[in-house]
């Protein structure tokens, strides 16, 4: 028996140091809790933006963690499947704020989930950086530690508008999206837009996110005999629309869609791409010149050596949120969510994403302010489908290709 | 006003595959009183079958029907023995549940294996077109095959002895096993078959649109409110009620925003089963 006391103490002096050693990790972590539609339908774009925080998280625990007030802190993430579930969501932040003591929260993916995301960390006064979810109506019902890194919804489409005007004046448009909040937003906004612009909007008519056949939609955008079609929505919806206009012939002369031609499996679609145009609230070619951290170029090849993957603009937006919080933790010089906050608001600076300033108007807190969007279209070269930049003028990186068909 | 013409025509091209879909589905149910949960999962399959045989032997995606069907017929009578034999006769919840079960199961590994990224077969056909408006080759093709394969599955159920004795165990099969029908084999038959013809109506549904590993679920609900207009258990009935579901949605496009149409579909779904319970297309295939 003595022996086995002795044996006992022997591993609990050994076991000691160790354990001190965890608890004193422990203080120095920063827990950043959030969700990612691991499963369902934004699963694709939610895990390029998974993939950005990630990188984000490495890069900073590989150099020593958020130096803040003397200390580093080590960033540890937890984090779940909402299934793009707006339910799954609002029970699992819950989760990650009381169970899961998470002092900070990264938004899921999409402007729906971000929304409901929102009440439950304003409810228990949570700092959120909101990366994925552009619909400004989040940020105008007075929140006040919710902060937005996208280029709000409204703006979506208007380097859109612009590249058209440019290409045909008084074009006639076709504005045909999905009937969800994000892409009802772009459309609301865009319904205000085109007209000032001098176009002309012939058709305006929404589809169900679940749609899965076009037909008689082309047939009435046939019958109203638009120069171009603006919308869609998200990714399966985006890229039917784009199929179905190729194979009905649908003799658009522009289309630009939300979201679904950002993605680098756009190209799966082949001859149907060519032509689509798409806003993008960042693109590898983007030559902003970062306050801190890495150029778009340099993230755009380390992207591509970590997850055999091109970096989007998802990908590239979860890395920069990380980016934009770790500076706001290192002005602050503390962890405390308060000055965290106040370092935020006021925040003016440049990332690899782009500009980012966010509103201290309390009837807009936290929206984004300078961030910028560039519209990108596929094109051929050289037998490749590529996607240059081709609006704003200044950023382009090849001519605009109109008309596509 | 072709525009309208043009969308009822292409609401009865694709209605004929949501028919042969639904057909699938109605077929178990008539035989065996099973609510098959995996014909999501299974329409799925199908899409997946042909991408990757077709990828794998470079043929063209109309050459890979027979053994998408042979594969999906063969899927069916192993979920049959799997989740479905134990559950025959009991009640319907209960194999409501298992074939539920592994519906999550494999869009859960599908999931897994693809994501839910989008796969495209991009199929050259020429189409037909008419003052702007096209009928792509795809849908024409995938109306006139389905059309064969309803005429054929029909005249397996009237003419050969299998099919006879699928409708036996249909009608009644306490009294098939006393004429000597081996009924567990008959139902292993006809659950096979109802998934073969999912599988294919995915395969078509795959050469005329994207899809991805979720897509299954969309089909599957319009093919229970196409049984539900063409009869529960009666697969003519599904077929005509198909090209009805098309014919709605094609009719209705032109007058009224898409989105409407979901409504649309659904009020009419609720008003048959209160006002023809039997559903709009009842012909004898089922006496019980």
């Amino acid at each position: 028996m003595n022996r086995l006391f002795r044996f006992a103490a022997a591993a609990l002096l050994l076991a000691a140091p160790a354990v001190l050693a965890s608890s004193a990790q422990a203080q120095d972590t920063i827990t950043i809790g959030f969700t990612t539609s691991q499963t369902g339908a934004l699963n694709v774009d939610s895990l390029a933006q998974l993939r950005g925080f990630e990188m984000w998280r490495d890069d900073v625990n590989a150099a020593g963690g958020i130096k803040a007030g003397g200390k580093a802190y080590m960033v540890k993430f937890v984090s779940y499947d909402d299934q793009s579930q707006g339910a799954r969501v609002q029970q699992l932040y819950t989760q990650l704020i009381v169970q899961d003591k998470a002092q900070f929260l990264f938004s899921p993916y999409s402007s729906g989930l971000v929304a409901t995301a929102a009440v439950i960390s304003e409810q228990y006064g949570a700092l959120m950086m909101s990366i994925g979810g552009a619909e400004s109506k989040t940020y105008e019902l007075g929140n006040k530690y919710l902060f937005q890194t996208y280029t709000p919804a409204d703006h979506y489409l208007t380097g859109a508008l612009q590249a058209l005007k440019e290409k045909k004046p008084g074009a006639t448009i076709a504005l045909v999206y999905s009937d969800d909040p994000f892409s009802k937003a772009v459309a609301i906004a865009t319904r205000d837009q085109a007209p000032a612009m001098g176009l002309k909007i012939v058709l305006d008519e929404s589809y169900p996110p679940d749609q899965t056949d076009f037909s008689a939609i082309i047939n009435k955008i046939v019958s109203a005999k638009p120069d171009a079609l603006l919308g869609g929505g998200h990714y399966p919806d985006g890229a039917t629309l784009t199929r179905q206009i190729y194979d009905q012939k649908a003799g658009i002369k522009w289309v630009t869609l939300l979201v679904a031609p950002d993605s680098g499996q756009f190209a799966t679609l082949g001859a149907s791409a060519v032509g689509i145009s798409v806003p993008s609230q960042w693109a590898p070619q983007v030559t902003y010149k970062p306050s801190f951290g890495p150029t778009s170029a340099v993230f755009a090849q380390r992207f591509q050596a970590k997850y055999n993957a091109p970096a989007d603009y998802h990908s590239a937006g979860g890395y920069a949120g990380g980016l934009i919080f770790q500076h706001a933790i290192e002005q602050a010089g503390s962890i405390d969510p308060e000055k965290v906050a106040a370092a935020l608001n006021k925040m003016d600076v440049v990332t690899l994403f782009g500009p980012c300033k966010f509103s201290i108007d309390p009837a807009s807190h936290g929206l984004q302010l300078t961030h910028q969007m560039v519209l990108t279209q596929w094109q051929m070269k050289d037998g490749q489908l590529v996607k240059p930049v081709i609006w704003p003028a200044a950023a382009a990186t090849a001519p605009i290709l109109y008309p596509i068909h | 006003m072709f525009g309208i013409l043009a969308s009822i025509v292409d609401g009865l091209l694709i209605g004929t595959v949501y028919g042969m879909a639904a057909m699938g589905l109605t077929l178990i149910w008539g035989v065996m009183n099973v609510v098959n949960l995996t014909h999501g999962a299974m329409i799925v399959a199908g899409m997946f079958a042909l991408f990757l045989i077709g990828d794998w032997l470079g043929i063209s995606p109309y050459a890979i029907m027979p053994p998408v069907a042979v594969i999906g017929f063969g899927a069916g009578v192993l979920i049959y023995w799997l989740s479905v034999h134990r559950m025959i006769g009991r009640p319907p919840l209960m194999s409501l549940l298992s074939t539920f079960a592994v519906n999550l199961v494999l869009i859960g590994l599908g999931t897994d294996l693809w994501g839910t990224k989008l796969f495209n077969i991009p199929v050259s056909l020429p189409g037909l077109s008419y003052e702007g408006y096209t009928f792509p080759g795809t849908h024409l093709m995938a109306a006139a095959l389905t059309g064969v394969i309803a005429v054929l599955l029909f005249l397996f159920l009237d003419k050969t002895r299998s099919g006879k004795a699928i409708r036996a165990v249909a009608g009644n099969r306490v009294a098939a096993e006393l004429v000597g029908i081996p009924t567990t084999r008959v139902l292993a038959l006809a659950f096979g078959l109802g998934v073969a013809l999912a599988c294919v109506s995915g395969a078509l549904i795959a050469t005329m649109f994207p899809f991805t590993v979720l897509s299954g679920n969309a089909y599957q609900l319009k093919s229970f409110v196409v049984t539900i207009l063409g009869g529960l258990g009666n697969p003519a009935g599904a077929f005509l009620g198909g090209i009805a579901l098309g014919l709605i949605e094609g009719l209705a496009t032109p007058f009224m925003p898409v989105s409407w149409t979901s409504v649309i579909e659904f009020v009419l779904f609720v008003l048959v089963l209160i006002a023809f319970p039997r559903g709009l297309f009842n012909f004898t295939f089922r006496r019980s």
